[in-house]
């Protein structure tokens, strides 16, 4: 797996829970405590075992930790940004996901996301299937959608619906104000390294 | 328009709003050179006031392939890639082609932003809907954003490998328990020093230096004992030598020095009997006094034309042994390998014969 994707479950659960929690889990995982280098790989059994140990630390079922993780990588302005170049609304950034692998691919080229397929069945639901991958990669994908719907204005309903798609209920495009997105890149005061979760 | 152009076939006929969507830099010039029309994103550059009215090059300065001074000369330009810029305001860089209109209409110039665009969008404030839904220029932008979030990351990884190179390094070159350089960095200085005293650098002294007694001491009292007193002598050894000198433990209680630019014997010599005598002092390890001295050689790079490392440590070793033989707690001067010994001086034999 991908160490980004490593950084940003280890960033989650230390910025989300403390570093207490984050030292046990990664202890009951077997993985560095010091954490992971997100330009580097590691074996996708670290990420099975970092996982299994967060859902027994949290009590919670897996899904809804891999959800929390989604709308936990949103609230990252980094990424945040890099979501909205998709597109001005939330529908168009829905019918855009079918290109998000490639634009994951286009910053980091062995990032080895699934392939996305977003179907619209009316003016005003989708499907979004996810291809053969880690299927940790679809709740962590619900909750980007929920927390990006959010972020456009927009009132939506997401659902993991069965084993391979999530379902996009638009109950209103414009409910509240979205949150600003300047196409400019904020000045940085000094060249930061994009931190953690990416 | 020049006449005895052959008509379009297939002309389309399109509003200025419908081409504004289309091509949202566009720009509608007539055959006299007025603005009679321009696409929304280009309205938008252009702050100061409307440009629809304005005379062309009043508002544009068209500067490659070569600068346009009049409307006359456009058709020249036609088809090329021009590069353009805005006349007030920020200094935007464009670029853009013009084509001619059909029925003496004027002229068509498609504009966009050079690579530049990213500052043209801060400065204009420009959004994603000020691009037409073709246009690459916003994956541009995204690229820009991606490329410096993962050079940062990148960079940060660098950082850290080299931080971790470098103390995995330092741990390559130091003996664990006294904290002194070990074998591998005293094979390194050793060779360099002698690379530099072969090309007339002002040369070096080595000592090989046992320790004595200490056996017994890790015999009697026990290995956290012995490990004490050498934590002992490398103190001495630290505080007898100068920072720029190398100083290695190896072996259990065999240390080597460099004695960087001091090729005298005198100095030399000083050092080692200083050593000695500080050795010989009682250390005390939980209220039992450690007795110990120790027996040096000592080999000097001004007696050798081209020093050699293994020479050199060849001959320091045999000089120990004659200090062993002598009765222990002295130094002895190794003699240079027959033949090298031309140079090594009266001093020498001096010592050599003195130790014997």
């Amino acid at each position: 797996m991908h160490g980004l994707v490593n950084r940003s479950l280890q960033t989650f659960l230390r910025d989300t829970y403390g570093t207490a929690l984050w030292v046990s889990v990664a202890e009951a995982a077997a993985a560095p405590v010091s954490g992971f280098e997100a330009m580097l790989s590691y074996d996708d059994a670290v990420t099975d075992r970092l996982i299994e140990a967060a859902e027994s630390a949290l009590g919670k079922p897996r899904d809804a930790v891999l959800e929390d993780l989604g709308m936990f990588l949103v609230s990252f302005e980094p990424l945040r940004r890099l979501l909205r170049f998709s597109g001005v609304d939330y529908v168009a950034f829905l019918l855009s996901l079918d290109e998000l692998p490639d634009r994951a691919r286009l910053a980091v080229a062995d990032i080895g996301l699934p392939d996305l397929k977003v179907d619209a069945e009316g003016p005003a639901e989708f499907v979004l299937t996810v291809g053969p991958g880690h299927p940790g990669f679809r709740p962590v994908f619900a909750g980007i959608l929920r927390a990006m719907a959010d972020d456009f204005g927009a009132f939506a309903l997401v659902d993991l619906v069965d084993e391979a798609a999530i379902r996009i209920d638009l109950l209103e495009a414009r409910f509240a104000e979205g949150r600003a997105f300047d196409l400019a890149a904020p000045q940085r005061k000094t060249a930061t390294a994009a931190g953690g979760a990416a | 328009m020049k006449s005895g152009r052959t008509p379009v076939k297939d002309a389309a006929l399109v509003g200025s709003d419908a081409l504004g969507h289309l091509m949202p830099m566009f720009l509608w010039v007539t055959p006299t050179g007025l603005i009679r029309a321009a696409g929304p994103t280009l309205a938008k550059l252009c702050a100061g006031g409307d440009l629809v009215g304005k005379r062309f090059l009043d508002r544009f300065v068209v500067e490659k392939p070569h600068p346009l001074e009049s409307m006359a000369d456009v058709q020249a330009l036609q088809g090329q890639r021009i590069l353009l810029r805005l006349k007030e305001g920020p200094e935007t860089p464009l670029r853009g082609q013009v084509q001619p209109l059909d029925g003496g209409q004027g002229w068509l110039l498609n504009l966009s932003f050079g690579i530049a665009v990213s500052q043209a969008v801060r400065e204009h404030r420009l959004t994603n809907a000020d691009f037409a839904p073709t246009d690459l220029t916003v994956e541009l932008l995204y690229l820009t954003e991606v490329k410096e979030a993962v050079m940062g990351e990148l960079a940060a990884l660098n950082a850290r490998l080299r931080l971790a190179h470098q103390d995995a390094e330092t741990r390559a070159l130091t003996d664990a328990l006294t904290g002194l350089a070990n074998r591998r960095a005293l094979d390194r200085d050793l060779a360099r020093e002698c690379h530099l005293a072969a090309r007339g650098g002002v040369g070096f002294a080595l000592i090989h230096l046992d320790l004595d007694y200490f056996k017994a001491v890790n015999d009697t009292l026990g290995h956290a004992a012995g490990d004490h007193v050498l934590a002992e002598v490398a103190a001495i050894l630290r505080q007898e030598t100068r920072q720029s000198d190398t100083v290695a433990r190896v072996g259990g209680d065999e240390f080597v020095l460099i004695l960087r630019g001091r090729p005298e014997l005198r100095d030399a010599q000083a050092v080692a009997d200083r050593i000695i005598r500080k050795l010989e002092r009682p250390i005390d390890y939980d209220g039992t006094p450690c007795r110990i001295s120790a027996s040096a050689g000592i080999c000097l790079s001004s007696a050798y034309s081209v020093p050699d490392p293994e020479q050199l440590h060849s001959d320091a070793d045999e000089a120990t042994y004659a200090a062993k033989r002598a009765g222990r707690g002295r130094a002895v001067v190794g003699m240079a390998a027959p033949g090298l010994g031309a140079d090594s001086g009266p001093e020498v034999a001096k010592w050599v014969a003195g130790a014997r």
